[in-house]
């Protein structure tokens, strides 16, 4: 038991902004009362805040590895020794699973969301969790490549598309369901490295185009009450000219539930094959008039990051920029994946318009419960630059002292000069890094401190240096124990796994399985991932289930 | 054979990289005993065959039986008083054994190695230049229409490698299975995997990368010097008209293997085959896909990687993971005498490796832990009697295109697996190193 | 007198099977002890198929049997032998800084040998 005196709370979803009161935590909830006898932290000159939330990052499973066992250098620069009750690791642009959880957890997060697993490689990313102490973790699964789902669609046989969506979902474990870049992967493997440019377009061997495969999805999943939306990541990413494939793609929505991945990568203008130009202000428009719509910012930060997406044609297309060292990775029936190492520079023009962009929607942002903050991590750069980038946006003086830096020209395309003023409060952030993730996750026990809430809490020192401030938390804690005091961690902590299972007639089984013979390289049976990689878990009803 | 059978459906054979999902095993409950294996290759049926209960001691110390909870502490004395501890092997396990084996060498600070570092080392070490274009084998069944080998012998090391997986199989795209294909060989000999092919390539032995770099120049347009078909003992029209098949086709694989990174230039010969499948990209769909070895030696790159951020050749001397080919590989601290203490966990170094680093392991207490015995449980000081992983224990595999699979058991075994052994002995380490740390706080220790 | 040839140690299937039975037992010992030779190379040396020959390379050397393979398999001056411990008695321990030895394609001497092995 625990009784946290004296810190100022922020708590969007239960109205409290920066009120002094005692918070109180038993058996790992927040609780109205504790005896006087409960342990004590005083929390003077302090901020409180739920525990962070990462809706969009890129932490474990067989693409998040191979990224990692291509960076040998990158990991030199970045040692994580281990303690008496740590695990040792390594850190750079893609850390090791120990010192991803443990930093994720030095930054206050207690979830985060791996974005993209192919539902064959949904096995080793819960053995990879296992291995991520303390926070929370959920994945989203691919499906928008699904080729058995294809030809259900194709066949008109829209029963069975859903009863199988919710099949997947539970025979991967997993949380959301995602869509990238559809109807792609058929032209990438089957029509030597070709891509979809037009979502009006029709699939190779399959009379669909993208644009019915994201309508079907956007039915189905919020039918299935899932938590969360469907997570897009929209065809055309980083292409000059992409936001009107962004509009139509939110336009699909039709008034349901959706939710589009780092937008920031698809508010391009120009033409294609020319420089891109800013849409920023048009899609933070769109996203503000529209209150179905979630999103996820996408923030660039200069320097180091990893292309790592299972956007196949946009890996290739980032080697051929970077000239880096790629790799490609096909999942049978399921997906591709590209990875590249990659920099973003000051004085490009290309990065500083996506930095500026990114900055755009932020600021121009009217509902920061539903554009949320992220980079991608690590495409747009490593969650560890979080706090830099929250005090972007609380510090305009900061913000124009970087604005100073960069490429002037790219500056010049964006309304950026116009936002000069506008300085995220506390409340504010709270709401994109905490309250704003966990309503759009669904998740009714997190992102907030009222009496019923898990007791994800994170107490920082209040600084004006916001960057500094939200760098490292003075205590952390998770379910209700303190793994981090006084800056230290104190001990090590398993977190859960979040799934969610959507109710599914089990005899959409008997039309998947014949196509597994067919098609697949492992036989049906042994493709469902069992209870025994769940570990210490939890299941998200669906809306339904409620 | 006794009245009490049973079947496992679905089982998983692990001796080779193909770790075929297809087994249908027919068990002899009384008996402990696999009396067949529907679906499974020569290799394969073998395995199942052979891995029955032998009435052996659960532990050997110096040669005498004792129990496994005395190995234990035998074991765990060795492993902390050491100052260069080392663990090999793992490729012969589950990923929960492999995750217990970091975790020790985590806790002492010493040194893991897999037999990645002596099979497909060199061509982890050139991913890591090149990257890699790659895909998991059902996208071969389903799309590919050029399948070239490279310094490798399926029809002897992965039987099925051609019939389950990448020649004979019908696709969704290649209705016609093997008619629809192209295949290539590429080796030094003509071997059983020779007749296979619809073109056999004999190559001078050490000059793979030569060959390898010249494709690469004919598939960027450049010329290459005539010589080269001399000294690789592959004509230039040869070489040409491969070329043309590889540009043209829809989906191309090169398969490769130890012809490649046990011989001359090793990782440099990786990393040929790497960038020649990455420059095929600017004109067709291609991949490269070294056929590891071992049935869960892609789990122990994998289980290493994300652990530490390395693949194989981990130190963690200061206390967090440091790599190193040729520092921290096990051969090379063998063969240089600077290990003084050794953990071999399935696998056989004292067979296989090079003399000078056998020499040194008879030098130092060796722990062994085994399902057989071998070379290395009887030059070890500590052996292990463990069970048999897909065959008595289930637990995590990859294949060797890194699909996971759960494997399942076809009988018990009195002994303990693999996992249940690495946790009693870390938690026996952490014991001894608390109290060796907290004796002597001011000395450094590990 | 001894020549010089190129070894190829490697994988068979009649090695993979034994090993399973255990590596202890003859039937692998037998199989790992056993080189193919070109068969005109053995008839240039003076060898019959069965014969002892002794493998030598700066590291160690090893006494095995000598089988025949036809030409067009295996080309002249070369060796290949399934992998086990008497092909390891050959191998150095020098890495190259890469981890892997010189596990194939190494040159050693072969020689006719009188006395038998056991």
């Amino acid at each position: 038991m625990l009784r946290i005196s004296n810190g100022r709370i922020y708590d969007p979803v239960n109205g409290v902004n920066g009120a002094v009161r005692d918070l109180c935590i038993k058996e790992g909830k927040i609780v109205a009362d504790v005896p006087a006898a409960a342990k004590r932290i005083d929390a003077q000159g302090m901020i409180i805040m739920p525990g962070g939330i990462d809706i969009h990052c890129h932490i474990a499973g067989p693409k998040v590895n191979l990224a990692r066992k291509l960076q040998p250098e990158d990991h030199r620069l970045d040692v994580h020794p281990g303690t008496a009750f740590t695990r040792s690791g390594t850190g750079g642009i893609v850390p090791s699973t120990f010192a991803t959880g443990y930093r994720y957890a030095a930054l206050g997060y207690t979830t985060a969301m791996e974005a993209a697993v192919t539902p064959i490689g949904a096995r080793h990313v819960l053995e990879e969790f296992h291995d991520i102490p303390l926070i929370d973790k959920g994945f989203y699964v691919l499906l928008g490549n699904n080729v058995f789902l294809y030809d259900l669609l194709k066949a008109g046989r829209r029963e069975d598309f859903r009863q199988a969506v919710a099949w997947w979902v539970n025979a991967t474990k997993a949380y959301a369901v995602k869509l990238v870049n559809p109807g792609s992967d058929e032209l990438w493997k089957g029509r030597r490295n070709a891509n979809i440019t037009d979502i009006n377009e029709n699939i190779d061997n399959f009379d669909l185009t993208p644009l019915d495969v994201i309508k079907a999805f956007i039915e189905t999943v919020n039918d299935l009450g899932l938590p969360h939306p469907p997570h897009i990541h929209c065809n055309n990413l980083g292409r000059s000219g992409n936001y009107t494939t962004t509009l139509e793609t939110m336009r699909a929505a039709e008034g349901r539930r959706a939710h589009i991945a780092h937008v920031q990568f698809h508010s391009y203008g120009g033409e294609p094959g020319k420089n891109p130009t800013s849409k920023g202000p048009e899609i933070a428009d769109y996203i503000n008039k529209h209150p179905n719509i979630t999103a996820d910012v996408g923030q660039i930060m200069f320097g180091k990051a990893t292309a790592m997406t299972a956007d196949a044609p946009l890996g290739y297309l980032l080697r051929g920029i970077s000239g880096n060292k790629w790799i490609n990775a096909d999942t049978e029936c399921e997906s591709g994946c590209g990875i590249v190492p990659f920099t973003y520079h000051e004085k490009a023009y290309m990065h500083t318009l996506q930095w500026a962009i990114g900055l755009e929607l932020f600021l121009l942002s009217e509902d920061p419960w539903r554009l949320v903050l992220s980079t991608d991590h690590p495409n747009g750069g490593s969650f560890m630059k979080y706090p830099r980038l929250i005090r972007l946006l609380m510090d305009r003086d900061f913000r124009n002292q970087e604005i100073g830096k960069v490429n002037q020209k790219a500056i010049r395309q964006t309304v950026l000069a116009d936002t000069l003023d506008r300085e995220y409060t506390l409340e504010e952030i709270a709401i994109i890094t905490r309250a704003g993730p966990a309503r759009a996750l669904g998740l009714k026990d997190k992102g907030h401190l009222g009496v019923g809430a898990d007791a994800d809490v994170t107490i920082y020192d209040e600084h004006e240096d916001k960057e500094r401030m939200f760098s490292t938390p003075r205590y952390l804690i998770k379910d209700g124990v303190a793994v981090i005091e006084d800056h230290e961690f104190r001990c090590d902590h398993e977190g859960r796994i979040l799934h969610t299972t959507p109710a599914y007639d089990t005899a959409i089984e008997n039309s998947i399985k014949p196509f597994f013979e067919d098609n697949y390289s492992i036989v049906f049976e042994n493709y469902a991932v069992t209870d025994r990689y769940l570990h210490h878990h939890q299941v998200i009803p669906t809306v339904l289930e409620r | 054979m006794s009245d009490n059978i049973r079947t496992v459906e679905h089982a998983t054979c692990t001796f080779c990289g193909c770790v075929c999902d297809d087994m249908d095993l027919t068990v002899d409950v009384d008996a402990k005993r696999i009396t067949k294996a529907k679906n499974a290759c020569t290799l394969g049926r073998a395995w199942f065959a052979e891995h029955t209960i032998e009435d052996r001691p659960f532990a050997l110390i110096d040669g005498k039986a004792a129990t496994t909870e005395e190995g234990v502490e035998a074991a765990a004395q060795i492993l902390v008083a050491a100052r260069l501890p080392i663990i090999y092997g793992l490729s012969d396990t589950t990923c929960e054994a492999q995750r217990q084996a970091v975790a020790i060498c985590d806790l002492m600070h010493g040194n893991i190695d897999t037999t990645t570092s002596v099979c497909h080392g060199p061509s982890g070490i050139a991913f890591q230049g090149v990257g890699e274009s790659t895909a998991t084998l059902g996208e071969i069944k389903n799309r590919a229409d050029l399948v070239i080998y490279w310094g490798g012998n399926p029809a002897e090391s992965h039987p099925r490698h051609f019939t389950r997986y990448a020649v004979t199989p019908k696709g969704r795209y290649i209705p016609n299975g093997r008619k629809d294909r192209y295949v290539v060989l590429v080796d030094v000999r003509r071997t059983p995997s020779a007749p296979v092919a619809d073109l056999f390539i004999q190559i001078k032995p050490g000059h793979d990368f030569e060959l390898l770099w010249a494709l690469r120049a004919l598939v960027k347009g450049r010329k290459v010097d005539p010589n080269l078909a001399e000294r690789t003992g592959v004509s230039l029209a040869t070489m040409e008209a491969l070329v043309k098949r590889m540009k043209s086709c829809r989906y191309g694989v090169l398969f490769f293997g130890m012809g490649l990174t046990m011989t001359r230039g090793r990782h440099f010969n990786s990393g040929a085959v790497l960038a020649l499948a990455t420059d095929l990209n600017e004109f067709t769909h291609f991949v490269a896909k070294p056929v590891r070895g071992h049935g869960n030696v892609t789990g122990a790159d994998n289980v290493v990687s994300w652990q530490t951020g390395y693949p194989f050749g981990v130190n963690f001397s200061r206390g967090y993971p440091r790599f190193n080919p040729g520092e921290y590989t096990t051969v090379d601290l063998l063969a240089r005498g600077e290990a003084d203490a050794a953990m071999i966990i399935a696998s056989d170094p004292a067979s296989n490796f090079p003399r000078p680093a056998i020499e040194h392991m008879k030098r130092i207490p060796v722990i062994a832990l085994d399902t057989k015995p071998t070379d290395t449980t009887q030059l070890a000081k500590v052996a292990f009697t463990t069970s048999t992983y897909g065959i008595n224990t289930s637990g995590t595999v990859y294949r060797m295109d890194d699909v996971p699979i759960t494997l399942r058991p076809a009988f018990e075994s009195p002994y303990p697996s693999d996992e249940e052994v690495l946790i009693a002995i870390k938690n026996r380490v952490r014991e001894l190193l608390t109290l060796k740390r907290t004796r002597f706080p001011n000395r450094k220790v590990a | 007198m001894a020549e010089m040839m190129i070894l190829v140690p490697g994988r068979t299937n009649k090695q993979g099977t034994s090993l399973n039975a255990g590596k202890l037992k003859k039937e692998y010992r037998d199989v790992t002890s056993t080189v193919e030779m070109n068969t005109d190379d053995m008839a240039r040396l003076g060898i019959k198929d069965g014969d002892a020959v002794r493998l030598a390379t700066d590291i160690g050397e090893t006494v095995v049997h000598c089988k025949g393979r036809k030409p067009t398999d295996l080309p002249a001056g070369m060796l290949f032998i399934p992998y086990g411990p008497p092909s390891s008695q050959l191998m150095g321990g020098d890495t190259a800084g890469s981890g892997m030895p010189l596990s194939k394609n190494f040159e050693v001497s072969v020689e006719l040998v009188e006395v038998p092995v056991p």
